[in-house]
């Protein structure tokens, strides 16, 4: 649980970029979140909506991608997401276990949204 | 509505900080390891163990994180250099805490450095610490299942202990289960048991650790 932290550092990323938005207010902020990224999409919401509702910031709203968690087969070179539910690295294909991570670690802003001038 | 690019990482600070911590480790020739594990499954025990058996040529160092109380350090203290971080309330270590914490434990020669971890399977995972590698510790009365219940701890980890084998016979755990569930989660990771009790298997972790520490000081270091 440690998502407290994380909504306060979302919030602290956008007070220091608001030079970048050319005096607009920002209205949305998009996340990608990778299901390997070890947070709770839900919970980060929750707390990022508390944060912000007793802010100057008010209204602004989270949107998150969820990036699911790629691998690529060193062998066959086949590339397949796995669903992290029924976690299984090997190959669907050639059921090689030689198999590289190639998404799913993501937590990043991708974008603020801000409300024209 | 326009919309403005970021593409910046939530933990970008933490990031900067742990990469200091990695360029500083690696000047060194020091062996960072960051230990992770539920609480009460013995990561402390098992470094208890180590440090009271490790050969004399290589020196280590604890730096040692929970939300509350000193008595891990304390622990440790009787068996060579440890010191407390405590968390006061937050789940896992970040790079920052360790950074704060290092200059006491560093001061002289060493060669490994333990970072344990809050107990908890989950946050620290997400948290870089500077480290050469994530040790899972998992113990017998955990449950065979816990790899794919906790994929996230488990894929980033080079190595499991499976800890407290002495209890083998009196637990519903099947060693065979227990290793397929981390090989499909993470393939080719390594798996070490132990019993810190009777002392069974530490010998292949004090030689795991041998054989780590000899990786990073071949390794060359950037200027």
């Amino acid at each position: 649980m440690h998502e407290l932290g994380i909504a306060t550092n979302i919030i602290e990323t956008i007070a220091s970029q608001a030079g970048r938005f050319g005096g607009g207010r920002p209205r949305r902020v998009g996340l990608r979140i990778g299901d390997l990224s070890g947070v709770d999409r839900d919970a980060l919401d929750f707390c990022f909506q508390a944060l912000v509702s007793d802010s100057e910031l008010a209204p602004l709203e989270l949107e998150i991608e969820r990036v699911p968690h790629r691998r690529r087969c060193e062998p066959c070179g086949r590339e397949f997401e796995v669903d992290v539910n029924r976690f299984d690295a090997s190959c669907p294909v050639c059921r090689n276990l030689h198999t590289d991570s190639v998404t799913g670690y993501e937590l990043e802003i991708a974008y603020v949204e801000v409300e024209d001038q | 509505m326009k919309r403005v690019p970021v593409q910046q990482m939530v933990l970008k600070e933490n990031d900067r900080i742990a990469m200091e911590l990695r360029r500083l480790f690696a000047r060194r020739g020091l062996l960072a390891l960051n230990l992770i594990s539920s609480p009460g499954s013995g990561k402390t025990s098992l470094l208890e163990q180590t440090l009271q058996r490790l050969p004399g040529d290589i020196r280590a160092s604890v730096l040692t994180g929970d939300i509350a109380t000193d008595n891990d350090a304390m622990r440790l203290a009787r068996f060579g250099s440890a010191r407390q971080i405590t968390t006061g309330g937050s789940c896992h270590l970040d790079a920052k805490m360790v950074e704060s914490a290092l200059a006491e434990v560093t001061a002289g020669q060493l060669d490994i450095l333990f970072i344990e971890n809050v107990g908890n399977l989950v946050c620290p995972a997400g948290f870089d610490l500077g480290e050469d590698a994530k040790v899972v510790v998992l113990s017998v009365t955990e449950g065979d299942d816990k790899p794919l219940k906790y994929p996230n701890i488990f894929v980033r980890s080079e190595v499991m202990i499976l800890n407290k084998i002495d209890l083998l016979p009196h637990v519903p755990f099947d060693i065979d289960t227990v290793y397929a569930n981390a090989q499909k989660i993470h393939p080719g990771i390594e798996m070490i048991r132990t019993s810190c009790t009777t002392g069974e298997g530490i010998d292949h972790w004090l030689a795991w650790l041998r054989r780590r520490l000899e990786r990073v000081r071949s390794r060359p270091v950037a200027s």
